[in-house]
């Protein structure tokens, strides 16, 4: 892969997940966990994985968002950190 | 607490780095991860298994154990979120809400009398969240039924291209929580009750365990497909390859399963009565 | 000079990584909310994963599905395929990752349940106070 390319979504997948860790709403939080499994996944796929890219894409990004969204729903949206 | 915890990450990371010195070059070929073993995982698949997808084949046949005692990991986990959040006390909501479709008129019945489940244009909903989209409905009834297309043949398929069991019955999974998230948690829980469910986690994990034991009975070792061949009537490479299809169904309606008994778990605190 | 560049073109790639790792643990030390405990679990798992699947990683290879079965000629050489074996550990790894996820969750919603919050020091305090 062009390194440039790679590059760019290596630090978007830092970036994601440090925003996830850092935002104070917990939804928020759960989207951008999203975002960073889904950027985890480009990655993976990248790098000839192609199987281990498919389970992240289908478990990362589509089934864990689901179950945060469900607990965040049941529990409260703020957070103090 | 804050400071003490960045001063172990500081502290960590750069041991860490420091001991990346020693480790092969980024994607060099003569690594030692891929000079041992793996090169006759790829050599021999074909000739062995007749699956030319080397991470199925190692999955489900070389690494065979791995992987059973894997799914039973997802059994148990999706059997301790039951154990952990599901309230028997109060088995079925007291009332059910109901919506006219024609006025939008929202009623609520008390559950033993005359339910209007029978009537064409009375919908149940759930009572916090009341999605009343048109759009959102009729796209998810249209979409479901290809996700669920869809995943038969990535667990079918997974010889020859990327997927699988785990794959396969995790947007198998995906289907019917998008059901119980489009609809409501009743119309998905008519579908497949809970019942139904847990006995469907625990078929998938007797079914790789009963290939197993099946070829324990044809005379040899357990997980050996090869035993099969007596069976099936093929030759033992053929029968390898059926061997593995047998074991990622089991693993697909396992994980299926599992992923759909802790979304009703979670998303309705245990009550089981409504979704999100 | 030209020395360090290739070092840093050979690495750069791992200090990511654990950069990454790091940016988990920090979570599970550091952040008070449960659910931010979670998810830096998550990332710690996530950044670890990432570490085994470009071990498998071979310069100039391809994806690991023999290509004889799709018309292909000549000896299938292990040099062309990238190592599948950390990709089935890793595969696993991630379905697991996610059943765990889902008890953690579970214990989460549990604990709100027993205690109205998911402050950690909250919990702790009220805790002490019974």
């Amino acid at each position: 892969m062009i390194w440039q390319l790679d590059l760019l979504v290596l630090s978007l997948v830092v970036a994601c997940g440090i925003g996830a860790l850092m935002i104070k709403d917990l939804l928020g939080s759960a989207i951008l966990f999203g975002a960073y499994s889904f950027m985890m996944c480009v990655l993976w796929a990248v790098m000839g994985a192609v199987d281990v890219a498919f389970t992240e894409a289908a478990v990362g990004a589509g089934v864990s968002t689901v179950f945060f969204v469900a607990a965040v729903f049941h529990t409260t949206r703020r957070s103090k950190d | 607490m804050k400071l003490l915890g960045f001063l172990i990450v500081l502290i960590t990371g750069a041991v860490l780095i420091w001991a990346t010195g020693e480790f092969p070059d980024w994607g060099d070929p003569g690594s030692p991860a891929s000079v041992h073993v793996s090169p006759r995982y790829i050599e021999k698949t074909l000739e062995e298994t007749s699956v030319p997808n080397a991470v199925t084949s190692v999955l489900a046949d070389y690494r065979g154990f791995d992987t059973m005692f894997e799914t039973t990991v997802i059994f148990a986990a999706g059997i301790s979120c039951f154990m952990l959040l599901r309230l028997f006390g109060k088995e079925r909501p007291e009332t059910l809400h109901y919506r006219h479709l024609l006025t939008g008129l929202t009623i609520r019945v008390r559950r033993r009398k005359q339910s209007p489940e029978q009537l064409e244009e009375f919908e149940p909903m759930d009572s916090l969240w009341t999605p009343h989209d048109l759009i959102l409905r009729t796209l998810c009834r249209f979409l479901i039924p290809f996700i669920q297309l869809f995943a038969l043949y990535v667990i079918a398929h997974g010889h020859h291209s990327p997927g699988g069991g785990f794959q396969g019955g995790v947007i198998l999974g995906a289907s019917l929580i998008l059901l119980a998230i489009s609809q409501d948690m009743q119309s998905a829980l008519k579908r497949i009750p809970e019942r139904t469910l847990a006995m469907l986690a625990a078929l998938g994990v007797s079914v790789y365990a009963g290939t197993g034991a099946l070829c324990l009975v044809m005379g040899s070792n357990f997980l050996d497909y090869a035993a099969l061949a007596g069976l099936f009537r093929v030759d033992p490479v053929e029968a390898r390859s059926l061997g593995i299809f047998l074991v990622e169904v089991g693993v697909g309606i396992a994980v299926m399963a599992t992923m759909i008994l802790i979304y009703h778990n979670l998303a309705s605190e245990g009550r089981l009565d409504e979704g999100l | 000079m030209e020395q360090i560049l290739d070092v840093i073109i050979a690495k750069y790639n791992y200090w990511i990584y654990i950069t990454l790792m790091m940016i988990g643990l920090f979570g599970v030390i550091a952040k008070n909310n449960l659910v931010k405990k979670i998810v830096g679990m998550s990332i710690f798992q996530t950044a670890i994963i990432l570490f085994f699947v470009s071990m498998g990683m071979k310069r100039g290879a391809t994806i690991p599905i023999v290509m004889h079965d799709h018309g292909a000629h000549g000896p299938i050489q292990a040099v062309d395929y990238i190592n599948p074996l950390p990709h089935v550990l890793m595969l696993t790894a991630i379905v697991v990752a996610v059943s765990t996820l889902g008890v953690a969750l579970a214990l989460a919603v549990k604990v709100y349940k027993k205690y109205g919050t998911l402050e950690e020091d909250e919990i702790l305090e009220q805790i002490r106070k019974s």
